[in-house]
């Protein structure tokens, strides 16, 4: 399948305009790009958690969803499409559908790490030919910015504010793509919207793998995050430079780093233009922007090794 | 009426549940195993894994992610049922209302059981009565038979288009489920025909007509939820003509209740589930003795069927209402007794009503106890005066 653009414009969006996400939201740039990687000719069930992405794409009696699609709630949306695509073998098995469909799942990182990981976690045992993308903008942005499973060590959030006592959030996040690989399912990536041909490419593994897969996809938001609206591909970037984000997929279990940054620029390139990570600037939270570069280093040795690629 | 049915076996109601499911053959089940509704899981594993159905059997990881397979595949156009109780339907709650709340018929078999905590695995009402204003139909059963033919007429009620709400299929956990019971089965084909296919008339895999199932909705809500408040209404005469329809193919009646000497009775007793076998028998020595006692045994708990229960009232004295769970409103009783209490509210002439909590966390009702509690109404009917409007039947005080 290619990846050229002058291919790629032909496709028909599935998510269209007049949706009333931000604009310079990074979620539907994430949604956009995993289905230019959907083939063509079978047909989509779309299924979101609550948040963003669900809350402005579906305000009744409007869709911008070019396709079916499914809200239940917030910690299911997996269990959910679990149904739908059972449902999918089964009526297919016994004739009563003819069409080719495929199932993919958008989740908030608050849907994804934390309150739907036990969902997703059966669904992916269970083995169920889904696609599920985790847009990750790093905390509860439909509720109000909250701290999740995903939010970086030092964050600002709402519930993770800095004061006298604290320098935002403590604990650093979750590897919840670690924790997704060792379900052993057939295709596992971790993606940045900076990154389009990447993100494409892997989508288009994911849709073609046997089984579930799974992709991890950056997606900045300005209002979480405290920066220019205009600015959100590069953060994303940035996030990729610095290592903050590394690209790689485990294809059948074996792991492949798809992006090496020519030079690892310092994280605090990344940090520094966003107000949620500001207040770590100052002198007395040093330490802390020193905890994190470390946390990225050791982490991306970690990938590295992984990967093959460290000396 | 003759007996209709090819097959009468001795069976457990688990596994007579299990068999009107095999007979159904619904295209997706997803469920979560829990005492005392494991059986109903096992034996339904066994039959799919033995090719005798076309379901999709998805062994999923809590009874949440159930109920929502079941929404992702009733939104899909399958018909689908699950079967679950106590805990595990607490765990169901939010999901019960988005069932409903997107009008997706399915059957889910609730085998009674009590709350934690502290924990118990025994028979009480208390699970399903949680979930009462979830807008799921709910039927009791008041042995197995009752469960294996409120099954299969639970699928015609649920995908009738007046109606298209789930349904419960409510089953005493251990007296019923546990317990070996003469039950006599309709015959494959007749059941096949009974159900018939599910038409759905909005499916997610449907090309020419992709829908947005469970939009995000200001300005509609309320209509919404008017719509499934006259749902729940049109389902009182559903009920009945599919009852009509059930009795052609088993010989065997149901309607909202089920009544014993009411047309003469100058008190009654309004119980649901296995315990209305010991009442009954109760009512039957009273009235041999001449005594003119009353019963009804209330079948269909969501519809509540105030007019109907009314008039079969209209010429009792007094009414006991036995509750197998309480609503902790601070002394106001059952929820069987408040709402029919409430729905007298308006009849000029009132029945003398008391209640009788019984039977919590399986405590058992005796042919004693309800002997007992009969010779206390016969009391409060004969001086018109009830001492005590609330009273906990077989509780140690
Ligand atoms: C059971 C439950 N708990 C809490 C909520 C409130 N809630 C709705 S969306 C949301 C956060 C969504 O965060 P995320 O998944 O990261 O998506 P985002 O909005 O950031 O895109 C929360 C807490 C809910 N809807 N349901
Ligand atoms: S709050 Fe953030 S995630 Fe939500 S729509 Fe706006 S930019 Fe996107
Ligand atoms: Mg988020």
């Amino acid at each position: 399948m290619s990846t050229k653009l002058k291919d790629l414009v032909k496709k028909e969006d599935v998510l269209t305009s007049g949706h009333r996400l931000c604009a310079g939201c990074g979620a539907p740039v994430a949604v956009r790009q995993i289905l230019m990687g959907a083939p063509d000719d079978v047909e989509l069930v779309v299924a979101n958690p609550t948040g963003c992405l669900e809350v402005s794409t579906t305000i009744y009696p409007y869709s911008s969803w070019n396709a079916s699609y499914i809200h239940c709630a917030f910690e299911n949306v997996a269990s959910t499409l679990s149904g739908s695509e059972a449902a999918y073998r089964s009526l297919k098995k016994q004739g009563k559908i003819k069409d080719d469909y495929r199932f993919v799942a958008f989740g908030g990182d608050g849907g994804t790490y934390d309150i739907g990981l036990q969902a997703l976690s059966g669904a992916l045992e269970r083995g169920h030919r889904m696609v599920y993308v985790c847009y990750n903008n790093e905390a509860y942005m439909n509720t109000g910015i909250q701290r999740s499973g995903a939010t970086m060590k030092g964050a600002w959030t709402s519930t993770s504010p800095h004061g006298k006592d604290s320098y935002g959030k403590t604990e650093n996040r979750k590897d919840l793509t670690g924790i997704v690989a060792a379900h052993n399912i057939p295709y596992v990536a971790q993606a940045s919207i900076s990154n389009w041909r990447d993100v494409v490419k892997k989508a288009q593994k994911a849709f073609a793998a046997d089984g579930p897969s799974f992709i991890n996809i950056l997606a900045p938001c300005h209002r979480g995050w405290r920066y220019p609206m205009e600015e959100t591909i590069e953060l994303a970037r940035l996030a990729v430079q610095t290592c903050v984000w590394p690209l790689y997929e485990i294809e059948n279990g074996k792991w492949n780093l798809t992006t090496k940054p020519k030079e690892k620029k310092p994280v605090e390139e990344y940090l520094k233009p966003q107000g949620r990570f500001a207040h770590l600037f100052k002198d007395e939270n040093r330490e802390v922007l020193k905890s994190i570069q470390e946390y990225v280093d050791k982490d991306w040795e970690r990938i590295k090794r992984l990967c093959g690629e460290a000396e | 009426m003759a007996v209709i049915n090819s097959k009468t076996v001795a069976i457990v109601g688990n596994e007579a549940v299990a068999e009107a499911m095999r007979q159904i053959n619904p295209d997706v089940v997803a469920a979560y195993p829990i005492t005392p509704q494991t059986d109903i899981v096992q034996a339904f594993s066994a039959i799919a894994a033995d090719g005798l159905v076309d379901t999709e059997l998805v062994n999923v990881e809590s009874e949440h992610s159930a109920m929502s397979a079941c929404i992702g595949a009733a939104s899909s156009g399958a018909r689908v049922m699950t079967a679950t109780c106590s805990q595990g339907l607490g765990l169901m709650w939010e999901l019960l209302y988005i069932a409903s709340g997107l009008r997706l018929p399915m059957v889910m078999p609730n085998v009674n059981r009590s709350l934690s905590a502290p924990i118990n695995i025994h028979c009480d009402h208390s699970d399903s009565m949680g979930a009462r204003d979830s807008g799921w139909i709910q039927l009791f059963s008041e042995n197995a038979q009752e469960a294996y033919d409120n099954i299969i007429q639970a699928v015609r009620i649920s995908e009738h288009p007046d109606v298209y709400l789930p349904v419960m299929v409510l089953m005493d956990g251990f007296i019923i489920s546990h317990a070996v019971d003469r039950v006599d089965l309709i015959d494959d084909e007749k059941v096949k025909n009974f159900v018939g296919e599910r038409n759905a008339p909005f499916t997610m895999l449907d090309p020419n007509n992709p829908v947005c199932v469970g939009p995000f909705v200001h300005s509609y809500y309320f209509e919404f939820k008017r719509q499934q408040e006259e749902a729940m209404a049109n389902a009182l005469p559903v009920i009945k003509n599919v009852s009509d329809e059930f009795e052609k193919i088993s010989g065997r009646t149901y309607g909202l209740f089920e009544t014993l000497g009411m047309e003469d009775a100058e008190f009654a007793v309004i119980a649901q589930g296995s315990g209305a076998g010991t009442i009954r028998h109760q009512v039957e020595c009273l009235r041999s003795n001449g005594i003119r006692a009353g019963m009804i045994k209330l079948r269909s708990f969501r519809p509540f069927p105030a007019e109907e229960l009314i008039k079969a009232l209209s010429g009792v004295k007094t009414v006991a209402v036995f509750d197998r769970s309480t609503t902790f409103a601070g002394g106001m009783g059952g929820p069987v007794f408040n709402e029919l209490r409430s729905s007298f509210y308006e009849q000029e002439a009132k029945p003398l009503m008391v209640n009788y909590v019984y039977g919590l966390g399986g405590r058992d009702l005796s042919v004693e106890l309800v002997k007992k509690a009969m010779e206390e109404i016969l009391e409060m009917n004969s001086s018109g005066k009830a001492e005590q409007k609330i009273n906990y039947l077989g509780l140690r005080e």
